[in-house]
C-alpha cells in the first residue's frame, strides 16, 4: 500500500498579509481556504475533507468547518508544530487514497505581531500537564535558546561555525529580494549575520526566522479531479513521519527526526537525492536547515556546514536551490508555524510559477521538509516529494 | 556578569514525580533507574521508557556532570544559561548554569549541582562549575 500517485496538490496559496490587524484568527484561515480553492478552481462546496493544526481557532476542524459552512466526511487535527502540514499532506493522499475523502483542504493562519508576542525569547506556557514541563519550565527555555543548544552542540562536535550558518541566509535573502510580498528583502553578507546581535548563543538575530501574521493553505485532491481541472499536475510521490524526542534522557542534539521522515519519503517516492532539483527546508533558524540537509542525506552528517557555504542553496548559483520564496528567514513564518509555506514554494517551482529570477529550470521533483517543536527537546518531522506530470 | 537575580518559575509537582522535588528540597538530586533493565532515564516516569516496566525506583544521584551543550539567552534583562548536564549516571537532564561568568562556560566543563528556589514552589536543580 502506498500514496505514490494517489493524490495530487491541485491548489495552494500564501496569504500576502505580514501583519494583520484587522482580520480575526478564522478569517485569516478562511481567506487562506478560498485562495487556494480558487487556485485550484475548485469551490468550498467540493471540499469533502479537513486538515488543520493546533493553530486553528476552537475545536479545530468543528469551529472552521462552521465557520466556513464545511459539509465534511474527513477530519484530521494532526498537531506537530510548524510541521502539520507537511504531515496533513501525506494525511490527505492516505485519506484520498482510501476513498474517505476527494478534496482535502489544509489551512494555517495566525497573527503573533498583531497580539504582540514575544515568540522567540520568552518561555511559551508550557500545554497542561505536560510531563517534561516540571523539568524544563523552572530553566526559562525559549524557542532561541533550545535552538541554540542544538547549535552550540553542533559547532562542538562537528567545527561548523558562524560564517557556514549565515550563509543559510544569505542564500535565503538573495531570493526573497525578488518576492514583493517578502518582509526582508535587503540582501544581506556573511559578515552582516555575523554582526548583527547575539539573540542566544551562538544564534545572532539574522540567524533567526522573521514573525510574520498571515497563513495559507493546500487543496489536495484524487487523480480523476485532477486531471479535470485547468493546473498543472502536481503528484505526491512520497511522505515520512516521525518524532525526535530526548531518548529518556540520552539526549543528541546533532540530529533531528528527518533521519527517519526522509528515508521514507524518498523510499516511498523511488526517487534519489539527484533528482531532487528544488528543496523547501523548514528554516526556523539556520541551524535547523543545516542538520535537516545532513539528516535528509544531502550531504555527510557533520558536513552540513561544508554543504552550504559559497552559495550551494541559491537559486541559479548552487546545486541544491531551497526556500525560494525567501523562506521563513526573511519571506514569512505565519503563526510561527512554517511548514504550509514550505509546501507552497515547492508547488510553485514545480509548476513553474516560481519568480523567474528564481525558478529552477526543468524543476520536475521537489522536496518539502518540515520541522515542528524543538530542535532542542522534542519535535515532529515531516517530508514531502512531489513530482510534476 | 548580571546583577540581578532571575526569578525561577515554580515547577509544577504532580504525584508521579513528587519525590524528586521533595528530595530537591532537602538538596539531593534523584533519578529513576529501572529494576528491569537496569537503566536509569530522565525526566522521572513511573513506566520505564526503555522496557515499559513499571519497577522503575528512585536512586540518589552523584550531583556531577559534564556540560553537553549550552546557550546563553542575551535578548532578557538578565542574561542566562540553559545548558544540557549529563550526569555520572549517565543521563541528560536541562538545566541552568548559574553562580558563574556567563562568558567562560563551554561544553565539556565539569560541574556540580546546586539547588535554586523557585517562584512559589520547590526548589529545583541547577548547576555551576566544580
Amino acid at each position: 500500500m502506498t500514496i505514490k500517485g494517489k493524490a495530487y496538490i491541485a491548489g495552494v496559496y500564501e496569504h500576502p498579509t505580514r501583519k494583520a490587524d484587522t482580520q480575526s484568527l478564522a478569517q485569516l484561515h478562511a481567506e487562506s481556504a478560498m485562495g487556494a480553492l480558487a487556485d485550484a478552481g475548485l469551490t468550498k462546496d467540493d471540499v469533502d475533507g479537513y486538515f488543520c493544526a493546533g493553530d486553528a481557532p476552537g475545536l479545530g476542524p468543528l469551529s472552521m468547518a462552521d465557520y466556513m459552512g464545511l459539509k465534511l466526511r474527513h477530519m484530521d487535527s494532526t498537531e506537530t508544530g510548524g510541521s502539520s502540514y507537511v504531515i496533513h499532506v501525506g494525511h490527505a493522499a492516505e485519506a484520498i487514497a482510501l476513498g474517505r475523502c476527494n478534496v482535502a483542504l489544509i489551512t494555517l493562519a495566525g497573527r503573533p505581531r498583531a497580539e504582540g508576542v514575544a515568540t522567540g525569547t520568552v518561555p511559551r506556557a508550557p500545554v497542561a500537564a505536560s510531563p517534561d514541563a516540571p523539568f524544563e519550565y523552572p530553566y526559562g527555555p525559549t524557542v532561541a535558546n533550545q535552538y541554540g543548544m542544538a547549535a552550540m552542540r553542533h559547532m562542538h562536535q562537528y567545527g561548523t561555525t558562524s560564517a557556514q550558518l549565515a550563509w543559510i541566509k544569505v542564500a535565503a535573502s538573495q531570493h526573497a529580494q525578488h518576492n514583493p510580498n517578502a518582509l526582508l528583502r535587503d540582501v544581506v553578507t556573511v559578515e552582516d549575520v555575523i554582526n548583527s546581535p547575539m539573540i542566544s548563543d551562538p544564534l545572532h538575530r539574522l540567524d533567526c526566522c522573521v514573525i510574520t501574521d498571515g497563513g495559507g493553505a493546500i487543496v489536495v485532491v484524487k487523480p480523476e479531479i485532477a486531471r479535470s481541472l485547468k493546473r498543472p499536475l502536481v503528484k505526491v510521490l512520497g511522505a515520512g513521519e516521525a518524532p525526535k524526542h530526548q531518548m529518556g534522557g540520552k539526549i543528541d542534539l546533532t540530529y533531528s527526526g528527518a533521519v527517519w521522515s526522509g528515508p521514507a519519503a524518498f523510499a516511498e517516492a523511488g526517487v534519489k537525492h539527484a533528482d531532487i532539483k528544488y528543496a523547501s527546508i523548514y528554516d526556523s533558524f539556520t541551524i535547523t536547515v543545516l542538520i535537516t540537509l545532513e539528516d535528509l542525506g544531502f550531504c555527510a552528517k557533520g558536513q552540513g556546514g561544508k554543504f552550504v557555504a559559497d552559495g550551494n542553496l541559491i537559486s541559479g548559483v548552487g546545486k541544491l536551490p531551497f526556500n525560494t520564496d525567501g523562506g521563513g528567514l526573511c519571506n514569512n513564518h505565519p503563526a510561527n508555524r512554517g511548514g504550509l509555506t514550505k509546501v507552497v514554494e515547492a508547488v510553485r517551482q514545480l509548476r513553474g510559477e516560481a519568480h523567474p529570477k528564481v525558478q529552477v529550470r526543468n524543476c520536475d521533483v521537489a522536496l518539502a521538509h518540515g520541522t515542528g517543536g524543538s530542535l532542542g527537546t522534542r519535535h515532529g518531522s515531516a517530508t514531502v516529494i512531489m513530482g510534476r506530470e | 556578569m548580571a546583577t540581578t537575580e532571575r526569578k525561577y518559575p515554580a515547577p509544577s509537582v504532580n504525584p508521579e514525580i513528587k519525590p524528586f522535588f521533595d528530595a530537591a528540597a532537602q538538596g539531593t538530586l534523584m533519578l529513576k533507574k529501572c529494576a528491569a533493565c537496569s537503566q536509569s532515564h530522565f525526566y522521572p516516569r513511573a513506566i520505564c521508557p526503555y522496557c515499559s516496566s513499571d519497577r522503575t525506583e528512585w536512586i540518589t544521584a552523584s550531583g556531577r556532570g559534564t556540560i553537553y551543550s549550552y546557550s546563553v539567552m542575551r535578548r532578557v534583562p538578565v542574561p542566562y544559561a540553559i545548558a544540557y548536564v549529563t550526569l555520572e549516571e549517565g543521563v541528560t537532564m536541562m538545566t541552568n548554569i548559574v553562580d558563574c561568568d556567563l562568558d567562560a562556560i563551554r561544553v565539556g566543563h565539569r560541574v556540580k549541582v546546586v539547588f535554586k528556589p523557585t517562584d512559589g514552589g520547590p526548589p529545583v536543580p541547577m548547576f555551576t562549575p566544580a
